[in-house]
């Protein structure tokens, strides 16, 4: 094993086992801190991508505005473990089964599409993840969805500001 | 020596590096308060800390000595892991800065060239970005785990501080951005001692807006809402005790020197000494005279930091999301246009 492979096998599972406690986390406090982490082994596999830009901005987005934001509510509306109501055994078991199944569709898609087949994960090669081919990219091929989703941004603002408002 | 491919010297020239900057941050931060209170002192015509060594120097150590000694409280109905967390995040998130500030330009120890700089990476400015945003954690798990409603309310306040003068330091740092056209830090320091105008010259707004922010994100007064004791009791840290409360004291320290190398760096040429030709005295001798010359800044800020704070008195709640919101987001708007305007008009 290489060092490039150690540090994917690591960060997998570390973002697997983060994951993971998101889930079983019975305080919604830690369930936000976990995914938190979530996003940072997210960011390191980026940065093996060589997509440092997409790496550093998915850590101010989401671990640096949208989680604060979590917490922020979760905080705010004190949801204490004891209080939320447990979901019945049965809707857990049919989730478990659901979630199973959808998993093993997903893989067996995966395992059968050649296009996928012999191939290796370009690590440390690539630069579309680098601020300037990117923003190059962005601003002359796929300048009109660029556009159009910045609209859709500003369009959620106002009405973020409008229901503020009332 | 290789394993793993590694190329094991150049690791542990970094480490060292990291050591020595840490530990310099930490030295420096120590007699940062014994400054504060010197300061004050002078300020308000007293004479201030004097009793501890000559000149009172010895009061830092004084202090430090207590609040290792002092006892250890963990409140039973606290979240432990996280109280314990919270310090440790707050003192992290602060040193992480100091990894991409240019110290110097470079030092030739035993055939090496050595980077006075730990990493050159080429999203500098967005790191510097990224590790503000992620300070707000520190203050606000502490203040959650600690459960008592004070902390609460005063970490719910550090955080939409934090998040609305983020934006507008964000929009300061675009305008940076456009002017520069680079976003790594040594090459925006390099090319400001390479002879060009310092950034300050250029971006005069874009700089005010950043230090204003700068010292919403450290809360220094006058934005030391979170602290606020004649509301909040102490603020985030009331329940914490011994070291702990002195991580998130020293944090806050850390922080503002931490800032004030990143405003040297970007808007004040960093390491460049002005009026003096590097190139006249040896490499070594330029680099040493470049890390004094960053430190001479720093130290300059840090004391403007603190004029600011035992003159200005602390603002309401609401002038300070109005100063946040409609004044200074609006104010770094415009900065940018303006400094795209002038762009589109030279070329």
């Amino acid at each position: 094993m290489n060092t490039l492979e150690i540090l994917f096998f690591a960060l997998s599972a570390f973002a697997i086992i983060s994951a993971i406690m998101v889930l079983i986390s019975k305080n919604p406090i830690h369930s936000v801190l976990w995914l938190i982490l979530v996003f940072f082994s997210i960011s390191g596999h980026y940065i093996l991508l060589n997509a440092q830009f997409l790496a550093i901005v998915n850590i101010i987005v989401y671990a640096g505005a949208i989680m604060v934001l979590f917490l922020f509510v979760i905080m705010l509306m004190n949801v204490k473990k004891d209080k939320e109501p447990q979901k019945q055994l049965w809707v857990k078991l049919i989730g478990v089964i659901a979630g199973g199944s959808f998993l093993t569709l997903l893989i067996a898609l995966v395992k059968q599409n050649t296009s996928f087949q012999g191939r290796d994960v370009l690590l440390k090669e690539g630069n579309i993840g680098l601020i300037h081919p990117l923003g190059v990219a962005l601003f002359t091929d796929y300048v009109v969805p660029f556009e159009i989703s910045s609209v859709l941004f500003l369009s959620a603002m106002v009405g973020a500001v409008i229901i503020g408002k009332k | 020596m290789t394993l793993l491919a590694l190329d094991w010297a150049i690791i542990i020239e970094k480490l060292i590096l990291i050591v020595i900057i840490v530990l310099t941050t930490l030295l420096i931060t120590l007699y940062t308060t014994f400054g504060e209170r010197k300061v004050a002192a002078i300020l308000q015509d007293r004479p201030g800390p004097n009793r501890a060594g000559p000149f009172g120097l010895l009061q830092p150590l004084a202090d430090g000595l207590k609040l290792i000694m002092k006892e250890e409280i963990i409140p039973t109905s606290a979240s432990k892991w996280l109280f314990i967390l919270g310090p440790g995040l707050a003192m992290t998130a602060s040193l992480m800065t100091s990894a991409v500030i240019p110290w110097g330009t470079e030092i030739h120890l035993f055939g090496r060239t050595i980077e006075l700089q730990v990493a050159d990476i080429n999203i500098g400015l967005l790191y510097v970005f990224a590790v503000v945003s992620m300070g707000v954690y520190g203050i606000m798990i502490g203040g959650w785990a600690s459960n008592n409603k004070f902390s609460l309310m005063s970490a719910l306040r550090a955080a939409s501080q934090a998040i609305s003068y983020e934006i507008a330091m964000g929009l300061a740092l675009i305008a940076l951005l456009m002017s520069t056209g680079t976003l790594s830090l040594k090459t925006i320091v390099a090319d400001q001692a390479a002879g060009h105008w310092w950034n300050v010259v250029y971006q005069p707004l874009g700089f005010l807006i950043f230090f204003i922010c700068a010292m919403a994100e450290c809360n220094r007064t006058p934005f030391d809402l979170p602290e606020a004791e004649n509301e909040l009791n102490f603020g985030y840290h009331q329940e914490y005790s011994s070291m702990k409360l002195g991580f998130y004291l020293f944090a806050e320290y850390v922080n503002m020197i931490m800032s004030s190398a990143i405003m040297a760096s970007m808007y004040f040429g960093g390491y460049d000494l002005p009026f003096f030709d590097e190139t006249t005295v040896a490499p070594n001798i330029a680099a040493l005279i470049g890390i004094g010359t960053l430190l001479i800044k720093i130290v300059l800020f840090v004391f403007l930091f603190m004029w600011i704070r035992w003159t200005i008195p602390r603002f309401r709640y609401d002038q300070l999301m109005n100063l946040g919101w409609k004044k200074m987001i609006p104010l770094a708007l415009f900065n940018m246009l303006i400094t795209g305007a002038i762009i589109l008009s030279k070329s």
